[in-house]
């Protein structure tokens, strides 16, 4: 809207925590769960439904409610402000970087049953390649969203 | 002009309609979708995958397997596509207070 | 019971609240309808039987999707102009 209103927003959401304490021992008690919630779909992936992409969202969203609701001063020493984008560019780089793994290796692109990973035949080879896709989607999906809401904040 | 609108908004919703009408039964074994060979005797993706998902790849979640395996290079483009969301965020909506 | 009655009810509540997100002039309560959207759309995909397509949709749609929306109307303005 105006100038003077959205800075005065703005710090207000930067600088300070949220001052009612029963928000704040609510976040602070349950992000903990929700990141043990997000780490169980994420790697539960292979036998349940979810998979990369839902563990990653529910780990931002974790982080994401103790930004809103420490402040983003006191939530620094559990996700940097700095670290979202190349942690973002190496999710990327892990799932790009398994498809050409198992290209050097001579498949084809994307193919995992030809990783280099010894005494292992190739149906369990793609059932470890899968994981370690899922790990670059986490990653990935995961510090995307922080950095979005951090941009979003003018940080 | 705003009967107009109202017009082929109408004339789209009995379109759609008539289309969700003729769609197969939901589960209906003979739809094309679900049929083990296509009319041209050919195979079919969808029950290569249903038969073949668990001995590939030892996953019982046929899902992440068609996701994540079969279909790596479509999760490929769309991990691709979310962090260059974020990284049009990045440029976009940056501030530099110092 | 009547096993399409559960589909008629979801799909009721489905196009009720995608009508009265778009009338309403609060936008932060457009938010919290929108989230309703979404959170019936993901138990509609559960009684199709797709449990994937619906846990997406109710941790994006109903979680993700929320924050950012909300964020964006904490940024700009309250109300809606039309």
């Amino acid at each position: 809207m105006n100038e003077v209103n959205r800075d005065l927003l703005l710090r207000r959401h930067m600088e300070g925590p949220i001052v009612s304490p029963i928000v704040h021992v609510c976040c602070r008690g349950l992000a903990p769960f929700i990141q043990i919630t997000g780490l169980y779909v994420f790697f539960h992936g292979h036998y349940s439904p979810g998979g990369g992409f839902q563990g990653g969202v529910l780990l931002a969203a974790s982080i994401i409610m103790l930004r809103m609701s420490l402040g983003l001063a006191d939530s620094q020493r559990i996700m940097p402000n700095r670290l979202p984008i190349p942690l973002a560019a190496l999710g990327a780089l892990i799932y790009a970087g398994t498809g050409l793994l198992a290209m050097l290796w001579g498949g084809s692109y994307l193919d995992y049953s030809f990783l280099p990973l010894p005494m292992l035949d190739p149906a369990m080879l793609r059932y470890v390649g899968i994981l370690v896709i899922e790990l670059g989607v986490t990653i990935c999906v995961m510090s995307t969203l922080i950095s979005i809401y951090d941009n979003l904040l003018g940080s | 002009m705003k009967a107009i609108h109202i017009l082929v908004l109408a004339s789209f919703a009995a379109l759609l309609m008539v289309a969700a009408v003729h769609l197969p039964r939901r589960g209906d074994p003979n739809s094309p979708a679900n049929r083990a060979e296509n009319v041209l005797k050919g195979p079919v993706a969808g029950a290569y995958y249903i038969q073949n998902a668990y001995l590939d790849a030892k996953t019982p979640n046929m899902v992440t397997v068609i996701l994540a395996d079969y279909r790596g290079f479509d999760t490929l483009g769309e991990t691709v596509v979310v962090f260059a969301g974020g990284v049009a965020c990045l440029y976009l909506l940056r501030r530099r207070t110092s | 019971m009547l096993p399409w009655l559960i589909e008629v009810i979801l799909f009721t509540v489905l196009i009720v609240a995608a009508l009265v997100a778009l009338g309403l002039r609060n936008l932060l309560a457009a938010v919290v309808t929108l989230n309703i959207f979404s959170f019936m759309s993901a138990t509609i995909m559960v009684k199709l039987g797709a449990i994937d397509v619906a846990f997406t949709e109710a941790v994006v749609g109903a979680g993700a999707v929320g924050v950012i929306n909300i964020l964006a109307i904490l940024l700009t303005s309250r109300k809606s102009a039309d």
